[in-house]
């Protein structure tokens, strides 16, 4: 029977679905036909795929070949199916065993030398093979190191096509060639810097530890050279380290960008800072074809900071209220919908004018009343809304720096250890609830009977709600952040001191 | 007699045999009308078959059915059509086959039959 099958996969968004590859060679003029709903750059598979099957040695039958992608309905992206296609009709022609490719899921693309090209997003392949059941998968040399991160699964990194076919049982001599491997992967950006860099706003330093325990978005609000984006910089810097789901799902979407995930998962969390000049589709992603991830998912479990945050366009930040509110970035197409993970902690920096001046101690505002009011009008209630940290940084004054160079400073190191505690105290009390971090926690459980606090606690945001300073969605936040603060303070339960902390953190733009 | 054209006419010779001793019998051969020429035309049992005939000395440009296009194809096609006109009979039954043929300098000659590619 001249009928080959094999396996591979095909990504949307980081899910992968397992794709039946199917070669039918049957006695016609020599044609290659590739049905199943290719893309452009599938569908000029079948050229790759007959050139390197001469070209390494295991030409194909001067017949017609018919390749079937199945489900036919998918749509299918890229060449990472080269493998599996050449495998396939190889199989058919009866070159190789046909049992034992049924068996293998293949990923690559090849070459027109025969030769294996490493292709993007390997990893989410590698972990859509393996929940599909698969125990075997064949990668390019040049991805091995990356799909070997899945663990459980036994990855058979070959050079070339030759290789392949030997490995599968076919009879040819062994030739060996230079595989082709990935750029070796650029040293990281540069580290983040130390907090302890930031010379006084102690108060600043304060709220961003609270902001990494409790896993609290930030908005900044100060004149231009305050510090604002030194501060937002240094914030992955004291977020604890990704446990392994998360770092599989960090490294899986660097992979999918095609950025470099090496032979490790970062542990690290990542930091995504976009220019203001930003779109919609390049924040939260989008495409026409293969739906790409944006600047928001690749800063999933870790920072996404917005710098000059009115100055982008105001679509383009409300697209952000569905992963704020959900943690997932869904993108829809007519023919698909396609999910990112997005559960990032938002940093946003803004000056409070378009001059910047406005509510600076040492120089006047230029502005007239009505453009200052525009300028942070831009920035949605709906998006402020979910921002649990509003705080307005201040320029140090040269009598403040003189005192912070004779102080002692906290470094990153020792703030990191602090949110650890934290949120290992928080993860406690949380334990029996659908949530681990403060920042998760509804209002309504924080004033239910198992956390309520006493009247005497929390008479000053009780007074504030009163006289109508803040609402009631503002009183909730404001009792997260005092949870925040107790647990970074090792208390069991907020005192009357730490709500009065936490009511500070929000006082930026009333005030 | 250009060297291509030779190889052409002793190709179309061997493919003649082979498709004897595989026992078609050959009805017409280099059949001319303006629209152009079939190369062979056999009879296999109830079926009249139009054969298209590629020679080639070596596959360094590929091998000869490959060189088939599908517009030969159609002209092969209307000049069944044609040949039928102008022997009339009975031809309810006709296919159209390939005969790729390569015959390298040394070594043996290698021919590929195609039944039914159109």
């Amino acid at each position: 029977m001249a009928i080959g099958r094999t396996w591979s996969v095909s990504l949307l968004g980081l899910r992968g679905a397992v794709v039946e590859i199917e070669a039918d060679i049957s006695s016609n003029l020599p044609a290659f036909v590739l049905i199943g709903l290719p893309d452009a750059a599938l569908g000029e598979a079948k050229d790759r795929v007959r050139s390197a099957a001469i070209n390494s040695g295991c030409a194909l039958p001067n017949r017609k070949i018919t390749v079937n992608l199945s489900p036919a309905a998918l749509p299918k992206h890229g060449s990472g199916f080269d493998l599996a296609i050449a495998l396939a009709a190889l199989a058919a022609a009866g070159s190789i065993r046909s049992e034992s490719i049924d068996t293998v899921l293949h990923i690559g693309e090849l070459g027109l030398d025969g030769r294996l090209r490493p292709i993007d997003g390997i990893l989410p392949c590698v972990l859509a093979a393996f929940r599909a059941g698969f125990s075997t998968v064949m990668v390019a040399t040049g991805n091995a190191d990356e799909a070997s991160l899945v663990p459980g699964v036994r990855i058979v990194p070959v050079a070339s096509l030759r290789d392949a076919a030997i490995w599968h049982g076919g009879e040819f001599a062994p030739e060996p060639v230079d595989a082709i491997l990935r750029p070796a992967p650029q040293e990281l950006t540069a580290d983040s810097g130390d907090l302890a860099d930031v010379a006084g706003n102690v108060d600043a330093v304060e709220a961003m530890v609270v902001a990494a325990a409790g896993g609290h978005h930030v908005f900044l609000l100060g004149p231009p050279g305050a510090g604002k984006t030194m501060l937002a910089s240094r914030l992955p810097g004291l977020l604890p380290d990704l446990d392994a789901e998360a770092a599989l799902e960090v490294s899986s979407i660097r992979s999918l960008c095609g950025l470099p995930v090496g032979g490790s998962l970062t542990l690290r969390p990542p930091l995504e800072s976009p220019h203001h000049t930003a779109t919609a589709a390049a924040l939260v992603g989008g495409g026409s074809g293969q739906i790409r991830p944006g600047a928001a998912a690749r800063a999933s479990h870790g920072v996404l900071f917005l710098d000059e945050a009115p100055e982008f366009s105001r679509t383009v930040l409300d697209a952000l209220r569905q992963p704020l509110e959900s943690g997932v970035i869904s993108i829809h197409r007519a023919n698909a919908v396609a999910h990112f993970p997005g559960r990032f902690q938002l940093v946003m920096a803004a000056n409070p004018c378009p001059c910047g001046q406005y509510g600076a101690r040492d120089s006047e505002c230029t502005c007239p009343p009505n453009s200052r009011r525009k300028y942070v009008g831009r920035l949605s209630g709906p998006l402020l809304d979910r921002i649990d940290i509003q705080f307005r940084v201040q320029r140090i004054t040269a009598a403040q720096l003189r005192l912070s160079a004779e102080g002692s400073h906290t470094s990153s190191a020792e703030a990191r250890r602090r949110v650890v505690d934290a949120r290992a105290v928080a993860a406690e009390r949380l334990a029996r609830t659908p949530w681990s971090v403060n920042s998760e926690v509804p209002g309504t459980w924080l004033r239910g009977p198992a956390t309520r606090l006493g009247v005497s606690t929390t008479a000053s945001i009780d007074r504030a709600l009163e006289r109508g300073g803040i609402t009631m969605r503002g009183y909730d936040r404001v009792l997260r952040l005092a949870w925040t603060i107790c647990d970074l303070d090792g208390a069991t339960a907020p005192t009357e001191a730490h709500v009065g902390q936490a009511l500070y953190l929000r006082r930026a733009i009333s005030s | 007699m250009a060297a291509k054209d030779d190889l052409g006419t002793r190709g179309e010779a061997m493919a003649a045999r082979y498709l004897e001793l595989a026992g078609l019998s050959i009805v017409d051969r280099n059949w001319r009308c303006p629209q152009g020429e079939i190369d062979l035309v056999a009879q296999d049992g109830t079926e009249l078959v139009f054969v298209e005939v590629k020679t080639r000395s070596s596959v360094a440009f590929g091998h000869p059915l490959e060189a088939i296009t599908a517009s030969k194809l159609a002209r092969l096609r209307r000049l069944a059509a044609a040949w039928c006109e102008a022997h009339p009979g009975n031809h309810d039954r006709i296919r159209i086959d390939a005969v790729g043929i390569i015959v390298p300098a040394v070594g043996d000659v290698e021919v590929d039959h195609l039944e039914r590619v159109f």
